[in-house]
């Protein structure tokens, strides 16, 4: 079947198996940034904003994402810039090997569009989905931090 | 976080140089999303591989008929046993382990076919329509058992000082360890593409791609040359991609299609295919004079290796080395066990056998403190071994910095966290959710101090190759070596700009044919000896430019005499290329003698962790406020990373205390998947301060250590100390279950 998605901003049109999941769809188009990390809803390295919200890609299915607006990590940086929290990703030391990046950053999207001045405890309880293996969540949550003020004071 | 001041001065100024913390040079690519691990890899006309996996602990196979898979539009190859091109078993140490099952399974989910198909859900159908007719056979899996029946692989026998003495205050315990998964986000990947000549590229996530090599074309029956291995980007490792799962498969699925093939695990799989950190069952029994002097320790280890060897005789090796901790004893008698089981094969984890006996003999120091009537840190000082001391198990003269009595002094003395949980309920033990409340939260602290080798032991011929070249833009560093997100890539640059004062400095990962072995990542090695090898062929390249030049210091911009530039660097390669390989090696170590008595390891490193946790007794539930440390360094090169280094090794410590564990029953893995294996979230994690002690290491360049393992070793035993100290329960066993706290 066929499944028709915006996917930063480009209307593509992707095949699509019955059983497809909207991950399966994203990686398919060459979006590989939709880590898959367990399939299952666990680990939240899929993370990408179907129509503004951060949802794991690899529980919904494909058919239905039909004509909803998708931002991957590849549609995060414009004009060749970094969005604010990839600049604080990397800044904070927050990336090692990198696998839970694209769903951290997607994850901490969502939550700075609703809440652009989060306190720790907000951050915790909107990143409890995602696991990072390597440096653990004190970076991730000063990146977060961080980019939330880069956001504030106009800074990308 | 703070630092105590270093020795060591730095040779030359220059921006991102040592002691600072640059951005990784592969960060831009992973925070775009652009970064390619080995499950994004893509070739054109590509097939997908799958395997077919025993469903039982241990089987006779009666049949394989691949016709059913065969008969599926788009299924290319089914390959078993009886299609592997050369050597049939494959293995680091002992190649004891069938690349495919020979006629017997003897662990669940060992690969007993892999299949070849047009895409992946084709290849999944036709895994599962592969017929195998096993019949069900006894497994062995209580290691206990596996002991009384002779199948081991390795038995350690460390004896030193005279059995005959004995102390006034003795403490026995018996502890026990479970089985415990590496979970690095990337599951196992590769893409095999054959080169139409016979040869074949692989493009893997490893830890060691030449030790990969050797093991692959061996069983794929062809000349060295002929295999290739490139390391393609790497999802997490801490173990386990230190042996061989999908390689050989890929390979001989390529070279039998000749098309390329990709293989992704799933997290079940990956479960399966790889080795896990070893379950342990340990007695100790230590004796000390009423002063406190520990005098006698008797211990007797078992490490379950499950059904193949892979590295359990390392692993038991270093249980039986670093039983008794970083500690004087006048007598030691440690026995070690690596048993054979039809459980899943255990092998290579972060910590690597030091992080099960820890466990152990610091239950027994709190033991130990508490029948002598002292505090436990002062225990500790009263026993801590220092650097020329003589290692009580191996009789080792330990060289290099063991800084241990200031390790515990300066973690003892950082401040503690408020008491109590505070008025959120978000942060009680169980959450919100649970029913516990602040009345019923009690607070406890625990200490831990743990310690292990740097680098391969055991006379090992450990070394690791590493090119520099000078260009006319900067410095190209290449090596063999895994970056396995730790940040070696950094620190490879880092060494090779202060070492010759030029900034730009390019670092390539290479081929097993462009370069010889880097050694594996692991055993905390890299930064010594990868990064021992970038510094000496650094300084030669740097040495020859001046040599040319007539003298001066050099940088980017070229040969400077006096401030000006006097040969810009493409003048001095004018006359020819300047490039230098060099093979580094440690200093050289021993093998044991029978009773474990050698200069066995070439260097080693201290850490100590303090565990603050709060408590609800009666539901059994845990929380881990706050989790410090002091960690032996000697140099930190790239403070952030370190730093990064000790907050992910703490939380995999916390995981092993309070939450994970692969339950197995009857060899059988109950529990494959991220909803029942649990891994620590951004609200399990503890707080982490740290103090870097800077002690200049013997033959770490710049005075470094390898930094990764010791997080790990301690922490565990650091948060079950703080829960006994909470409850006043014993805990003797790692994970601690909610049913031990509260008594049930």
């Amino acid at each position: 079947m066929k499944v028709t998605l915006t996917v930063n901003g480009i209307r593509r049109d992707a095949d699509a198996a019955p059983g497809d999941s909207l991950m399966d769809v994203l990686r398919g188009l060459g979006l590989t940034s939709v880590k898959n990390g367990c399939d299952n809803g666990d680990c939240g390295s899929c993370a990408v904003l179907v129509d503004g919200a951060a949802v794991n890609a690899c529980l919904v299915f494909a058919a239905r994402s039909e004509g909803k607006a998708i931002t991957t990590l590849e549609g995060m940086a414009t004009e060749g810039s970094l969005h604010a929290l990839q600049t604080a990703m990397l800044e904070s030391g927050a990336v090692q090997c990198g696998f839970c990046t694209p769903g951290i950053v997607m994850t901490a999207a969502e939550l700075l569009e609703k809440n652009p001045e989060p306190t720790d405890r907000e951050i915790d309880e909107a990143m409890a989905g995602n696991f990072c293996r390597c440096t653990g969540y004190t970076k991730p949550r000063d990146a977060i931090r961080s980019a939330a003020e880069m956001l504030r004071e106009g800074r990308r | 976080m703070t630092t105590t001041p270093t020795a060591v001065p730095t040779t030359t100024a220059v921006a991102g140089g040592i002691g600072t913390s640059p951005l990784r040079p592969d960060g831009i690519p992973k925070v775009r999303g652009e970064f390619a691990f080995s499950g994004d890899l893509h070739e054109e006309g590509m097939l997908w591989g799958a395997t077919v996996r025993s469903p039982h602990a241990r089987a006779r196979i009666l049949s394989i008929d691949p016709a059913p898979a065969l008969a599926i539009p788009g299924v290319h190859a089914v390959l078993t046993q009886d299609d592997v091109p050369g050597r049939k078993t494959c293995g680091q140490a002992v190649k004891d382990q069938p690349v495919l099952a020979d006629g017997e399974t003897r662990f669940w989910g060992e690969p007993v076919a892999v299949v070849a198909a047009d895409d992946a859900e084709t290849a999944a159908r036709a895994a599962a329509a592969v017929a195998v007719r096993y019949e069900p056979l006894d497994a062995l899996t209580d290691p206990g058992e596996a002991e009384r029946q002779g199948s081991v692989f390795r038995t350690m026998h460390v004896v030193n000082g005279d059995p005959d003495r004995r102390g006034e205050v003795v403490v026995e315990g018996y502890y026990e360890t479970g089985t415990i998964d590496q979970a690095m986000l990337g599951t196992e990947a590769g893409l095999a593409v054959p080169d139409g000549e016979g040869g074949v590229d692989l493009y893997v996530a490893t830890q060691w791609i030449h030790e990969d090599h050797e093991q692959l074309y061996a069983s794929l029956g062809v000349e060295p040359g002929a295999a290739r291995i490139h390391l393609s980007g790497i999802g997490g490792a801490f173990g386990a991609r230190e042996d061989l799962t999908l390689q050989i498969h890929l390979c001989m699925l390529a070279l039998h299609t000749g098309r390329p093939v990709k293989m992704v695990l799933d997290r079940a799989e990956s479960f399966a295919a790889h080795v896990h950190r070893h379950p342990s069952r340990m007695w100790y029994r230590h004796e000390a004079d009423p002063d406190g002097t520990l005098v006698r320790v008797e211990a007797k280890l078992i490490f379950d290796g499950g059904a193949y060897q892979t590295t359990s005789h390392a692993v038991i090796a270093n249980g039986a080395y670093f039983a008794m901790g970083p500690y004087h004893c006048e007598s030691v008698d440690v026995v070690g066990i690596a048993t054979r089981t039809n459980n899943p094969p255990n092998g290579a984890m972060r910590g690597f056998g030091a992080v099960q006996v820890c466990f152990a003999y610091e239950a027994q120091m709190d033991k130990l403190a508490a029948a002598l009537g002292m505090d436990p840190i002062d225990l500790r000082l009263r026993n801590a071994l220092d650097a020329g001391d003589r290692l009580p198990t191996t009789g080792q003269v330990i060289e290099g910095a063991f800084p241990v009595a200031e390790v515990i002094r300066s973690l003892a003395a950082m401040p503690l966290p408020d008491a109590g949980p505070g008025g959120d309920p978000r942060h009680l033990p169980g959450g919100a959710g649970l029913t516990t409340t602040a009345a019923d939260i009690r607070r406890g602290v625990g200490f831990a101090v743990g310690f292990k080798n740097i680098a391969f032991a055991e006379s090992f011929d450990d070394y690791a190759e590493a090119r520099v070249t000078l260009t006319p833009d900067g410095l190209l560093v290449e090596t063999a070596a895994a970056e396995v997100g730790q940040g070696m890539v950094t620190v490879l640059q880092q060494i090779a700009r202060t070492a010759t004062g030029i900034e730009q400095v390019e670092v390539a990962f290479v081929d097993t044919a462009a370069i010889g072995s880097a050694g594996s990542t692991s055993a905390s090695r890299q930064t010594q000896m990868t990064g021992g090898a970038v510094l000496e062929a650094a300084e030669a390249v740097r040495d020859e430019a001046l040599r040319r030049a007539g003298g001066g210091t050099l940088s980017g911009e070229g040969v400077l005499r006096d401030g000006v530039v006097v040969a810009t660097l493409a003048d001095v390669l004018a006359e020819g290329p300047i490039t230098e390989l060099v093979r580094f090696r440690h200093p050289p170590t021993t093998a044991p003698s029978e009773t474990g008595q050698g200069d066995l390891h070439a260097g080693f490193s201290v850490a100590a962790h303090r565990a603050v946790v709060d408590v609800d007794p009666d539901l059994g539930l845990v929380r881990v406020v706050q989790v410090d440390t002091a960690q032996d360094v000697g140099k930190a090169l790239h403070p952030a990373a370190l730093v990064g280094q000790l907050e992910g090794g703490i939380l995999q410590g916390v995981g092993m205390a309070v939450m994970e564990e692969l339950r197995i029953d009857d060899g059988v893995v109950r529990n494959a998947s991220f909803t029942d294996y649990l891994l620590p979230t951004i609200l399990d994690a503890p707080d982490v301060e740290a103090v870097l002690i800077e002690e200049p290491d013997h033959w770490g360049p710049f005075g470094a250590k390898g930094v990764g393992e010791p997080p790990t070793i301690s922490s565990t035993a650091a948060v079950v100390a703080a829960i006994r100290d909470a409850t006043g329960r014993d805990l003797t066993r790692a994970p601690v279950r909610p049913e031990d706290v509260a008594g049930v």
